[in-house]
């Protein structure tokens, strides 16, 4: 597979902030990689310079091969932009700004495929002031692919949705997945990155803090905790890990939450014991990105 | 210049337009208000000298003031009011380069500016005698073309140096409105003072005035409209020389992205 996007020691100022601080990684043909990071910490910046609407300070990136800064019309002609925030023009149906923006690339998708694609079709004939928050970010989704790009930049793609406008923005961007395309999102929420994603980056002030997959990202192996209630603290059993208490509950933490479960459970049917309320907590995505932005504070403040 | 280049040209004038026209305050400042102008100064000055009618002084004037609407007043709002929007940088993000994209602004502004001067001579034929003389009308034309130029150019520089639309309308009228009154559109400036003069002949819009006026003044009308070529070079100057510094300005501090952005 090739590679799509390759950055090598970039910086961006702005004035005394140094918004993206020596920043390295490629990202491969087919990937569908998450930026993600707080405020502030850069991603759009970083993205900006990979779309060829910034100049980075230094550092090399090539992007399908160009250097965004100074490429041209070839390189928009294949890739798609899905900006955090660019207007349409109010008083242009749905329709005729598929197909006015998709005028200019040399292989387009048809509108009505399209429109359909994201799920547009009752509002094909409406102009784009009668949208709805979200039917205009999908109206967005549907401009930044009529050109049927290779690489797709999707910036907080669904910041400001409720739930359910959410779910169908994932299945949306899973449908690109499939056909195969590069996805390169920026998000500052976890379970988006985590659904959607097969590579994490974590962005922390301008620097890569983490890079992996959704489940890999984390300090160390990811462990699980398995907690229940007790009455009687003082005999619990000795397994392959410690038992903590805290409140009435006890947890084991283990990275063979199987094997965990199974000793615990044949303890407690010998001794007639009931585990109430017994679960199993996978570490989420968001322990393991705030654990990491722990640490890094904790480096800076040490 | 490749055939696809000219298709999305015209795409992008037929854009242009389609906008313009679904927007009823743009339009209707650029043909309504001139409009309202000619008939009240039909109104007012309804006569003739000589068997020409008044209509003949005023008709071009107004359709000289429709033009530079058409061109300077609407560039500079509306670009002002599409980069605000974030529109001009969803465009900088695809394909289309930013010299079609300006074509299709300016031929659109250039196509309003043609309507509006054929909209008044439409009406002041109708209505107040105005009379084309069609003999000059390829000398007018050449004047129309160098002028909507410099009108488009400097409402371009205008959009360059203004941070926001809501700015734009207070700073593109506030220059054509008195630039109007110093460039004898609304009211002959025959008994102004001396300076005042001075002052009008440095800026474009009188020359664009002075010259398409004579294009319309009939031979009859000469010994008291002033006679002389249709075309001075001089004026031409005046204007070509806007046309470059409004084109300076517009390449130096043209931005896509809205002001105040990241």
């Amino acid at each position: 597979m090739s590679t799509v996007i390759e950055v090598e020691g970039l910086f961006k100022r702005y004035g005394e902030v140094t918004a993206v601080a020596g920043v390295d990684f490629a990202v491969r043909e087919g990937d569908v990689v998450a930026l993600l990071g707080p405020n502030g910490a850069g991603k759009t910046t970083l993205v900006e310079m990979l779309e060829g609407y910034r100049q980075a300070d230094s550092g090399r990136i090539e992007v399908l091969g160009y250097d965004p800064g100074s490429a041209g019309r070839e390189f928009r002609d294949r890739i798609g932009i899905v900006l955090q925030e660019s207007g349409i023009e109010q008083n242009l149906r749905v329709r005729e700004a598929v197909e006015h923006y998709g005028a200019a690339y040399s292989c387009r998708l048809p509108a009505a495929d399209l429109i359909r694609l994201v799920g547009l079709e009752e509002k094909a004939d409406a102009k784009v002031k009668t949208l709805s928050g979200g039917q205009k970010r999908r109206l967005d989704l549907a401009l930044g692919l009529v050109g049927d790009p290779h690489l797709v930049f999707l910036d907080e793609p669904t910041t400001g949705f409720d739930p359910s406008a959410r779910r169908k923005s994932w299945e949306m961007v899973e449908g690109l997945t499939s056909m195969g395309k590069t996805i390169l999102l920026t998000t500052h929420y976890l379970d988006e990155a985590q659904h959607l994603a097969d590579r994490v980056i974590v962005l922390s002030k301008g620097r890569i803090v983490a890079d992996g997959t959704p489940d890999s990202i984390g300090v160390g192996p990811p462990s699980t905790t398995v907690r229940f209630k007790t009455a009687d603290p003082t005999s619990l059993p000795r397994l392959e890990a410690e038992p903590s208490v805290e409140q009435g509950k006890v947890s084991y933490q283990t990275v063979r939450p199987t094997a965990l479960l199974h000793q615990l459970t044949g303890w407690a049917v010998e001794q007639g014991v009931e585990l109430e309320g017994i679960e199993v907590v996978r570490p989420s995505l968001e322990d393991a990105y705030l654990s990491i932005l722990d640490e890094e504070k904790g480096r800076e403040d040490g | 210049m490749k055939m696809g280049d000219l298709r999305l040209v015209l795409v992008h004038i037929r854009h242009t337009n389609r906008i313009f026209w679904r927007e009823p305050l743009a339009a209707f400042f650029t043909m309504a208000f001139p409009v309202m102008f000619l008939v009240l100064f039909g109104v007012i000055f309804d006569g003739e000298v000589r068997g020409v009618s008044f209509a003949q002084f005023f008709t071009p004037a107004i359709a000289v003031f429709a033009a530079a609407t058409a061109t300077f007043t609407n560039l500079a709002i509306g670009t002002a009011i599409t980069r605000d929007e974030g529109i001009l940088k969803r465009v900088r993000g695809t394909p289309v380069p930013p010299w079609i994209y300006m074509s299709g602004r300016i031929l659109s502004a250039v196509w309003t500016a043609f309507l509006a001067i054929v909209l008044m001579f439409a009406l002041g034929w109708i209505l107040f005698d105005f009379v084309v003389v069609w003999r000059n009308v390829p000398a007018a034309l050449l004047v129309f073309s160098v002028a909507v130029a410099t009108f488009s150019a400097l409402g371009l520089a205008v959009c360059s140096l203004v941070k926001t639309g809501t700015t734009a309308p207070a700073v593109a009228n506030g220059i054509i409105l008195p630039m109007a009154f110093l460039s004898d559109i609304f009211i002959p400036l025959e008994d102004a003072p001396s300076w005042l003069l001075v002052v009008g002949d440095v800026f474009p819009l009188k020359h664009f005035a002075a010259m398409f006026g004579r294009a319309f003044t009939p031979p009859e009308a000469a010994a008291f409209m002033g006679a002389g070529p249709v075309l001075a070079w001089d004026r031409f100057a005046v204007m070509a020389a806007w046309l470059l510094a409004g084109i300076f300005i517009t390449m130096v501090f043209f931005r896509w992205e809205p002001r105040g952005g990241k």
